[in-house]
């Protein structure tokens, strides 16, 4: 007994060191998980409302280019609407189905934390449970997507960033063919992701548009990503390609939730099991 | 009393300072200076480690809630706290009985840049290895780890010259 009393007295502080160090590695390891980082991260309370103030100090600075961007996306919207109102007075039937079948509803939300700078990187927007948004819905802008919702509190969402190793994304090409792969990030650059998987006979070249895919409940198949900057074409067995993104990841304020009012009913039906 | 008032004070300043700037510096778009690791190097010596190592991870862990990376900034100040009394050992040369007196200010420019030197380049270390937290892209690690290091240090000398009184 003697002696280990004496044990804890001679190590006390390497043993309080060590309990700590488990301590910060505990975190550190939910962190990078997706489904287990409760604890430490910047949706709660007193690191969302400092993040808020703090932006809406910067939104003054940067209120004009923001103010450029979305009347630009207004206009485009428009020109769509019309489109479809043309499309859709032709026919009376159509607008019923079109009326009633809404797949995604939109949710507006401002970014008033972003890292882009590390590894693992994520972002912080101002609504939260009180505007129904919940784990794993994307999140996304005019110019592209941005990232797929984590974790949530009542008023605030942290965000995982398509700039985060762990993130994995469906994708395909723009176009007539519907070869697709998975987007994933190597931490080296902020402004190009890569996306692998794509079959070898694809036929694709620089410059190509690169979007959603569609094939998982998050993301709206459609959604435009970036273009292809680089091909790994030839005798390698490395498909890999990297896609420029559009979206200046650095930059970054509204932004939209999606939310997929289909998603319990795909996923019953996709984990049925093999009866 | 008026040390411990004196110390929170110097905490807090060093959070915020931390959060609302120097997170989002982002030099040459990626480097950052970490200068909150000053708390471990100015922390009054004592014969008791328990205040140390326990304010050093709190203080990492508040900067890990602002910058979402889970522990790792507790992690990397935790331990430059646990080995911050050896280093001094071997730099400055104080027994117990000196630890009361000792200010780093009143030290000589050298042994104090050794020491502050060591103590940054172990962290930032750290905390690259953690945030990488992979074998690939070892060369970002060190060169993350080699100009936020310079930068910090910038940081930290600037910041005591400025804010030392003349006598």
């Amino acid at each position: 007994m003697q002696q280990i009393i004496y044990f804890f007295q001679k190590f006390k502080y390497f043993l309080f060191f060590l309990l700590l160090e488990f301590i910060a590695l505990l975190f550190i390891f939910n962190n990078l998980n997706f489904h287990k980082s409760k604890y430490i991260n910047s949706a709660n309370r007193i690191t969302g409302s400092l993040n808020t103030s703090l932006s809406n100090f910067s939104d003054y600075i940067e209120l004009k280019s923001k103010n450029e961007l979305l009347s630009e996306e207004n206009t485009k919207l428009r020109n769509r609407l019309e489109k479809n109102r043309f499309l859709l007075s032709k026919d009376s039937t159509i607008i019923d189905t079109a009326k009633y079948s809404q797949k995604y509803t939109f949710t507006q939300a401002k970014i008033i934390n972003n890292n882009y700078s590390k590894q693992f990187n994520f972002l912080t927007i101002d609504k939260g449970e009180s505007a129904e948004i919940e784990s794993e819905m994307a999140v996304i802008n005019s110019l592209g997507i941005i990232g797929i919702t984590e974790n949530t509190s009542k008023n605030y969402t942290r965000v995982q960033s398509i700039l985060n190793k762990n993130s994995k994304i469906n994708a395909r090409l723009k176009g007539n063919s519907t070869y697709f792969g998975t987007l994933k990030w190597n931490s080296n650059d902020y402004n190009t992701v890569q996306l692998h998987d794509i079959p070898r006979q694809a036929p694709l070249k620089i410059g190509d548009t690169v979007e959603t895919g569609g094939k998982s409940t998050i993301f709206p198949e459609g959604i435009p990503i970036g273009i292809i900057s680089k091909t790994n074409q030839g005798n390698t067995a490395n498909s890999e390609l990297e896609i420029q993104l559009f979206n200046d990841m650095s930059n970054l304020r509204n932004v939209y939730v999606i939310k997929n009012l289909h998603k319990i009913e795909i996923q019953s039906l996709e984990n049925m099991g093999n009866e | 009393m008026n040390k411990s008032i004196h110390q929170s004070l110097f905490f807090l300043f060093l959070l915020f300072l931390q959060v609302i700037v120097l997170n989002n510096i982002n030099f040459f778009g990626y480097i950052n200076p970490y200068l909150y690791i000053v708390f471990v190097f100015l922390y009054p010596l004592k014969e008791n480690k328990f205040s140390l190592l326990f304010y050093s991870f709190i203080l990492g862990l508040s900067i890990d809630f602002f910058s979402d990376s889970g522990g790792i900034h507790a992690f990397s100040t935790l331990f430059i706290a646990y080995i911050r009394l050896f280093f001094i050992k071997v730099y400055f040369r104080k027994t117990p009985l000196d630890y009361p007196f000792f200010k780093l200010k009143s030290e000589s420019f050298g042994k104090v840049f050794n020491f502050t030197i060591t103590l940054t380049i172990i962290h930032h270390l750290i905390y690259f290895s953690f945030a990488n937290f992979s074998f690939q892209n070892l060369s970002i690690v060190f060169l993350n780890t080699l100009f936020s290091s310079i930068f910090t240090l910038i940081l930290f000398f600037l910041g005591t010259y400025i804010f030392t009184k003349k006598e």
